[in-house]
């Protein structure tokens, strides 16, 4: 089964600085579940002020530019992972937490090709 | 109910189900390395394994589960095997070889994961799929042991798996080990001489279990796909394992090729759809981009091109055609050309006949196919008569066309396959149209 991970947080609290050794054990952590054939894409998200809404309400579309005063927004990166079961995901986001540092990460089931 | 209830209320079996999906993880990895620290022995490795397993499922629901796992199993997996040996006389002798290469290591039997470089955990691996893949093993107890060491899968999963009884799979799996034991294979992965054959064996194994949850002979629906999940996660595994192997990036693309028309091979009551009849818009794109980079990979390696380069260069170009009337049928007989060349088989000569009927039209096919009637080894496979009626049907030969269907449907054991014969014998009584269903791969 698959399943989407994503970071939501607030976005008016800045990113932190990259710090260089958390990037390295990223990487690391990706080629490790990328070796263990659980992700199978993965990639980050530019940054919300340049997030832009389609609405299409009473046969009208709208474009709206960002930002939006959202409390939460989809941060830094989302994954797609393969694997046996739920509790495999969860395991597996908890082991990306751990180097990501604080944060919440939502999972959902993804179906269909 | 708060949120803080709910945790608290399901807390109890999160912490179990948690604690299990770890073990579950680190399993492959830590009888791996504990299979080199006993000296080869897989039995014993286990063996150890499971000890360090009950000892987490009694610590970590009351400590909480440590930060590096892997390291922590393997560390009490170690102290234990100490203590056994010091206790147990038998193992004197296998205590002392130990205590040993513990010596010359300098390995005091506390270093666990964290110490280890990533690239001995990586070779510890390697060697422990050589070796549950070792020829000295019958197939099927290569595909047991590799699915209960490297999977991770219980007896009773791979039971449900092969539609067998649970006694008869845990035989199979120790008798396999006291095969390996009193073989002396040892716990390496094959030099050079060796490496081609032994890893054609690996991949052999791979490709069975992905073919058993791909072909639907046995096991329940919930167990094929789980089958093929695990087919080719070991697939993505040995590709990070020896990334300039062409064929197993070929093996890896094949699979997750053939994967990616799961949604669309089977119809809304479960019956088949063959290749040609599938509605393409359903096959997975995201596997098929996977397929696609594995294959580039493997081509990029350079050297003649193996079965499973091949094949999965076959399944490729399924793959780029987006309506079947696209497919480059003349690029596809080409393929099965060097394949018949590098693998002869009866069954890629009678795959070779379809692709040519399809690019140069039936009559050539028929030529190939009727070639192939007097092949003992297909006397009874289904698919020969199944393509044989489909080419006399295109020729407007009916009459013989049914018989040929109602043949195959004799021959076939699936009783689905069966029905969709039956139904092809009947449309070609009925003069029915010309049906396209040529390609019998879906």
């Amino acid at each position: 089964m698959r399943f989407l991970g994503y970071t939501l947080a607030d976005p008016t609290i800045p990113i932190p600085e990259p710090d260089p050794a958390l990037y390295a054990k990223m990487d690391e952590f990706v080629a490790e579940a990328t070796k263990a054939g659980v992700l199978l894409a993965t990639g980050g998200v530019g940054p919300v002020e340049e997030a832009i809404k389609v609405r299409y309400t009473g046969g009208e579309f709208t474009v709206l530019d960002g930002p939006f005063a959202e409390a939460k927004e989809l941060v830094g990166g989302w994954a797609l992972m393969e694997v046996r079961d739920k509790a495999e995901a969860i395991e597996w986001t908890k082991r990306f937490l751990a180097i990501a540092g604080e944060g919440e990460t939502t999972l959902r089931q993804v179906y269909g090709g | 109910m708060t949120d803080s209830q709910a945790s608290t209320d399901c807390q109890a079996s999160d912490v179990k189900t948690a604690i299990e999906t770890v073990i579950r993880l680190e399993s492959a990895r830590l009888i791996a390395g504990l299979a080199r620290f006993a000296s080869g022995d897989i039995g014993l490795a286990e063996e150890l394994a499971q000890d360090a397993v009950v000892a987490a499922l009694e610590k970590w629901p009351r400590d909480g589960v440590p930060l590096n796992p892997g390291a922590w199993l393997m560390t009490v997996a170690k102290r234990r095997a100490i203590d056994q040996f010091r206790r147990n006389c038998e193992l004197e002798r296998k205590y002392a070889e130990i205590g040993r290469s513990l010596e010359a290591s300098g390995d005091d039997g506390t270093a666990g994961f964290a110490e280890a470089i990533a690239d001995e955990i990586d070779d510890d691996l390697l060697r422990l799929i050589f070796t549950a893949c070792h020829p000295v093993l019958s197939v099927q107890a290569r595909v047991a042991l590799t699915l209960r060491l490297l999977g991770g899968l219980t007896t009773a999963e791979i039971a449900r798996a092969y539609l067998a009884g649970e006694p008869t799979i845990a035989q199979r799996i120790v008798r396999a080990k006291k095969t390996l034991a009193s073989a002396h294979v040892p716990f390496e992965t094959p030099d050079s001489n060796q490496r081609p054959a032994r890893l054609a064996s690996v991949l052999e194994v791979i490709y069975l279990i992905f073919n058993e949850g791909y072909s639907a002979t046995a096991g329940d629906d919930w167990m094929r796909p789980a089958l093929c999940h695990e087919a080719r996660r070991l697939g993505r595994l040995l590709a990070q394992l020896t990334p300039t192997e062409p064929e197993v990036h070929g093996l890896a693309s094949l699979m997750e090729i053939q994967s990616s028309r799961m949604p669309a091979r089977t119809g809304p009551d479960g019956e088949p759809v063959l290749l040609l009849d599938q509605d393409r818009t359903r096959w997975d794109q995201l596997l098929i981009g996977r397929g696609f980079a594995a294959l580039n990979r493997a081509i990029e390696l350079g050297g003649e091109r193996g079965p499973y380069v091949l094949q999965a260069s076959i399944a490729a170009c399924h793959a780029r055609a987006y309506r079947p009337e696209q497919t480059d049928w003349t690029r596809i007989t080409e393929l099965y050309g060097v394949l018949a060349e590098v693998m002869p088989s009866p069954i890629v000569e009678l795959n070779r006949a379809v692709a040519v009927s399809m690019a140069f039209g039936p009559e050539a096919g028929l030529a190939l196919v009727d070639q192939l009637a007097a092949e003992p080894s297909l006397r009874d496979y289904h698919l020969l008569p199944s393509v044989r009626g489909d080419l006399l049907m295109k020729l407007g030969r009916l009459t013989e066309a049914q018989a040929e269907f109602e043949r195959a449907s004799e021959l076939t054991g699936n009783a689905r396959e069966r029905r969709l014969t039956q139904d092809r014998a009947h449309s070609a009584a009925r003069l029915g149209g010309d049906k396209n269903g040529a390609d019998q791969a879906c």
